[in-house]
């Protein structure tokens, strides 16, 4: 990660279409194919006549219809939205820290996500009826307290501001914030399925609801982060030395760091844990087309949509009408696929 | 008949035969079980006077017997004391100190007039409401804190380690899968508390009840289909499970059926929202009414569910969490409420 290559940073032309085909051709298959089979062509004209009210008559009855346009397409771009996020905040933070092992839950995201998820089932907060569900809310302020936590911790116990120092106070903030969301999940045994079920992640109950929940900080982070690549690139340097060029390290880290913690934390909230993304994409990307973030982050932000869409496919398909947790598939076949590029890489 | 006292005598001269001259009347280890045999032996001597059972129910008892029967042998092949001085202590149930950690337990212990002897519940055991109220743990039994309340048995839906040592009887009753298992369960917790008769009539009202709810039932062509919701994620769970197999007596048939065909999620998978959809039930059932809040207005509000045919039907069954948990006394109002449900729908006559 610390090796810098002198390798032309930019990105090349036919790896935004080839990125950008890839975003589509895996939205349609997430579209076409699903628990329930339909007529694929009507369902395409289903949903461009979502898109142009009116325009186009199918022959799904409206049950088929409602099917396709309230349940299938929102979880196909929540996917999408869940995947670019944790493809992108997964880029930046492996840049920001310079390391390998970086992924969007290092410094105690999902810790607290799942501490603040585990409060909300345990009190039986939700009532099913609020705009906002408290599962929701409570997973987005416990994973963005963990990193805030961590972050004082981490200025606190070293002056110079040091990623090492970060890491681990992400580490300690994890494992503390762990504890008691065990403590609280061994108390109440009865709500323990749908602790494990959150923690394994899954779009299977989300809606539009969730699409306009996460879709403006998504979009807004996201541009933040591709805009920051350049500073990424700098900071891949080293400290001392984008110092030396100028840059004041401190506060590019504390901008990129809190972006890309909302940007995951809000991830997180709408989908669970989902695991792997963040880490495997970014490295994916950085091993086919070099290290310069500013091919990296915006092609992290394209793989991770299209990966996490192909993956909520097969959660739903492989044991159809049975769901499978998504992170049991981001892991069971993002890992091997990982392994056979780490090598080909290598083989170059 | 003579069969039943047959079995008491030998039960007796058993005991009378293993014990000796020993006059200690403590209740140590191997007095326990010694007691416990003899216990059930005058019981089934009282029993075997009375003409009164039914023979369904004297049957099931029959059957009981024998497996507690080899239980006995099992664990009291020691020494024990003396017949008499047995009978004398089971003579008064008082003896009998509970600890129940099965929340279903604590329901049949209670309805059976056990309730007495029950001096600490798990901290789901919430009914009936005269239950003692302690926080033990069911799910991660402590030992220690079980002691502490001095029980002479525990009742749990799996083995606790380390009671055996202790002394202290582990009954365990693991989650039934089938009508008959909680009958077998409450004759298993009458024989151990000396309630046998308790225990034989609720069983019996039981079946009556139950006979009563599915004879009610209209006639139908086609089946109704229902979906059993446990959580708002849609675990639901299938035909194989216990709470299946009862809205099977009222000869619904389950949506998630092909969703665990082959028992991988022990009866109890996640569905697909749009595949719920898709399956369009007849009938929900809503088993996340207390811990989720959910209701026939939470469940219209979701988005497409409004287009089912439950939903624009009001068919969409509000039911307690605990009942359609448990497979305690309380199935027959769980059935009861079910039952309600699909009497409602009118049965159409097949085209």
């Amino acid at each position: 990660m610390t090796t810098v290559t002198t390798r032309p940073a930019g990105i090349r032309p036919w790896w935004i279409i080839g990125a950008a085909g890839f975003v589509i051709l895996a939205s349609i298959a997430g579209l076409l194919i699903g628990p329930i089979s339909l007529n694929r062509g009507q369902i395409i004209l289903d949903v461009l006549d979502a898109i142009l009210p009116g325009s186009i008559d199918t022959t799904l009855t409206e049950q088929q219809s409602v099917i396709i346009r309230n349940i299938r397409l929102p979880r196909v771009v929540l996917a999408l939205l869940v995947g670019a996020s944790l493809g992108t905040s997964g880029a930046s933070y492996q840049g920001v820290f310079r390391n390998p092992l970086a992924d969007p839950f290092l410094l105690g995201v999902a810790a607290g996500g799942g501490l603040g998820a585990t409060i909300a089932f345990v009190f039986q907060l939700g009532d099913g009826r609020g705009v906002l569900d408290p599962v929701q809310i409570l997973a987005f302020a416990g994973a963005m307290l963990a990193v805030g936590l961590t972050w004082v911790m981490g200025v606190l116990g070293d002056r110079t501001n040091s990623a090492t120092t970060l890491i681990l106070a992400g580490v300690a903030v994890a494992s503390f914030l762990t504890a008691i969301q065990t403590f609280l999940q061994q108390q109440n045994s009865n709500e323990i399925r749908r602790v494990f079920a959150w923690v394994l992640g899954g779009l299977n109950t989300s809606g539009w609801s969730e699409v306009l929940q996460l879709l403006p900080v998504a979009v807004i982070c996201i541009i933040v982060l591709w805009l920051s690549s350049r500073t990424l690139d700098v900071l891949s340097v080293g400290d001392e030395e984008a110092t030396a060029l100028g840059m004041s390290v401190g506060r590019a880290r504390a901008i990129i760091v809190t972006v890309a913690s909302l940007l995951t934390a809000a991830a997180v909230a709408v989908s669970g844990l989902i695991a792997f993304v963040g880490l495997i994409v970014p490295h994916t990307i950085r091993l086919i087309f070099g290290s310069s973030f500013k091919v990296i982050v915006p092609l992290s932000t394209a793989a991770g949509a299209g990966f996490l869409v192909l993956c909520d496919l097969l959660a739903r398909t492989l044991l159809t009408p049975a769901e499978l947790p998504i992170g049991v598939v981001t892991a069971f076949f993002g890992a091997p696929f990982f392994v056979v590029i780490l090598r080909t890489a290598r083989l170059r | 008949m003579k069969f039943r006292v047959l079995i008491a005598l030998l039960a007796l001269t058993l005991i009378a035969a293993a014990c000796g001259n020993d006059t200690d009347i403590s209740p140590t280890v191997t007095g326990d079980t010694a007691e416990d045999t003899a216990d059930e032996a005058m019981e089934d001597d009282e029993e075997a006077m009375e003409d009164e059972e039914s023979e369904e129910a004297m049957e099931d008892d029959a059957m009981e017997d024998e497996e507690v029967g080899t239980a006995d042998a099992d664990a009291g092949g020691d020494a024990g004391p003396d017949a008499n001085a047995a009978a004398a202590i089971a003579e008064s149930d008082e003896a009998q100190t509970i600890v129940s950690l099965s929340p279903t337990a604590t329901e049949i212990l209670f309805a059976i007039g056990a309730g007495d002897s029950v001096v600490a519940v798990d901290a789901f055991s919430n009914f009936p409401a005269e239950a003692p109220v302690s926080e033990l743990s069911g799910f991660e039994p402590n030992v220690e804190a079980i002691a502490e309340f001095e029980p002479t048995v525990v009742y749990s839906q799996s083995p606790i380690e380390g009671l055996d040592a202790l002394g202290i009887q582990n009954i365990v009753q693991p989650a039934a899968a089938s009508i008959d298992d909680v009958y077998a369960q409450i004759e298993q917790s009458g024989a151990e508390t000396g309630n046998v008769g308790e225990a034989a009539e609720l069983v019996l009202q039981m079946q009556t009840d139950i006979d009563a709810i599915l004879a009610a039932l209209p006639e139908r062509e086609t089946p109704l289909t229902y979906y059993h919701e446990i959580d708002t994620t849609f675990f639901t769970s299938t035909s194989s499970t216990f709470i299946g197999q009862v809205y099977a007596l009222l000869g619904l048939e389950n949506i998630a059926d092909p969703a665990d065909p082959d028992g991988e999620a022990f009866g109890f998978p996640q569905l697909s929202q749009e595949f719920i959809v898709d399956a369009n039930p007849d009938i929900i059932f809503l088993a996340d009414t207390i811990f989720e809040a959910q209701t026939a207005e939470t469940v219209a509000a979701r988005p497409g569910w409004d287009q089912l045919s439950a939903v624009q039907n009001g068919n969409v069954i509000e039911m307690n969490d605990d009942i359609a948990s448990r497979w305690g006394p309380r199935i027959v109002e769980f059935l009861q409420v079910a039952g309600d449900a699909v009497s409602a729908i009118e049965a159409v006559p097949a085209s």
